[in-house]
């Protein structure tokens, strides 16, 4: 059994708390990293982090892509999107057909 | 293409020519492999794609829900109604394999504390209907979410897989299975070649005790 966190900007994660997931704010890319880093070592399965966040702290949710537990998921944050979530889709593409055929 | 530093007998001709017949099925197989894995993979990351479009527009609505509500209430009363959430959220994570990619099948669990019906863990006192709407539509997307999870995780393992194949599709093709076909030919060629000059050989041999005799 896992369980599920959310890691970011503290008026982003809040909703997820009211429903359950264990929301860990963060406000710079150490917390953030500290907070990641921690969670995979815990029982958690699925680590959803906001996109901002996450452009912080790329070579750390890089170092997860290729294990199955924990899925780092990324979300947008309040302040909406900034398509790394849509980007990292279309390079798994590329790096799988060689070209993006999207 | 350069040919493998062997000697030219009998014996490595054997060796080799098993490793060639290997070397030829192990590329059959990788590449079935391969050409499976991409058609799963292009199906998925399709579904990937949508998917992380409608999430990102839904999570954007909830958000803005939120912000309402963050105008609407005091940040520490905010805070306080989602302290204690009523629900808890876990995840069963079993694996499924999909030609050698360990994919998650991910299944949400809930548990709702207390009397069912209700997802707010707060009273209604004190807050603002904003706060309910924004809840109930992140309520709504925690499903999504999860299948996005599921869907993004495999479609990350198996792009890592797919170029692991490719390559070694490509080092049996274009490296391995040339080097030793071209050595095989090698030593065929050196092979008769000795084979031709022993009997050579032996017909002059044989001409020169004629010519004494």
């Amino acid at each position: 059994m896992y369980k599920v966190a959310v890691v970011g900007d503290k008026n982003s994660i809040l909703g997820f708390k009211a429903l359950g997931i264990d929301a860990i704010p963060a406000l710079d890319g150490d917390e953030a990293r500290v907070a990641v880093d921690n969670l995979a070592r815990q029982n958690y399965g699925i680590i959803f982090i906001t996109e901002q966040m996450a452009s912080l702290i790329p070579d750390t949710i890089e170092r997860y892509n290729n294990q199955m537990i924990p899925a780092v998921i990324l979300i947008p944050s309040n302040q909406g999107t900034l398509n790394i979530g849509l980007d990292r889709i279309r390079d798994n593409v590329e790096k799988a057909v060689g070209i993006n055929i999207l | 293409m350069a040919r493998l530093d062997v000697k030219p007998t009998r014996m490595e001709l054997t060796k080799l020519r098993g490793r060639l017949s290997i070397a030829t099925r192990g590329h059959k197989l990788l590449k079935d492999k391969q050409d499976e894995l991409m058609r799963v993979f292009i199906s998925k990351v399709r579904e990937n794609q949508a998917l992380r479009k409608q999430v990102e527009k839904d999570l954007h609505k909830s958000f803005q829900e939120f912000l309402l509500a963050s105008a609407a209430m005091s940040p520490e009363l905010l805070e306080q109604a989602v302290a204690y959430p009523k629900e808890s959220i876990s995840v069963d994570i079993k694996r499924e394999n999909i030609m050698g990619v360990n994919a998650p099948v991910m299944d949400f669990i809930r548990k709702l504390e207390g009397d069912a019906g209700s997802i707010y863990p707060y009273g209604f006192v004190q807050t603002s209907s904003e706060l309910d709407d924004a809840i109930s539509k992140l309520y709504g997307i925690m499903d999504e979410l999860l299948e996005l999870a599921e869907i993004e995780k495999a479609c990350q393992l198996m792009a890592d897989e797919i170029e692991k194949t490719r390559r070694r599709v490509n080092a049996l093709e274009f490296r391995t299975i040339p080097e030793l076909e071209e050595t095989i030919r090698f030593i065929v060629m050196k092979l008769d070649e000795n084979e031709r000059s022993t009997i050579t050989r032996l017909m002059k041999v044989k001409d020169m005790i004629e010519a004494d005799a």
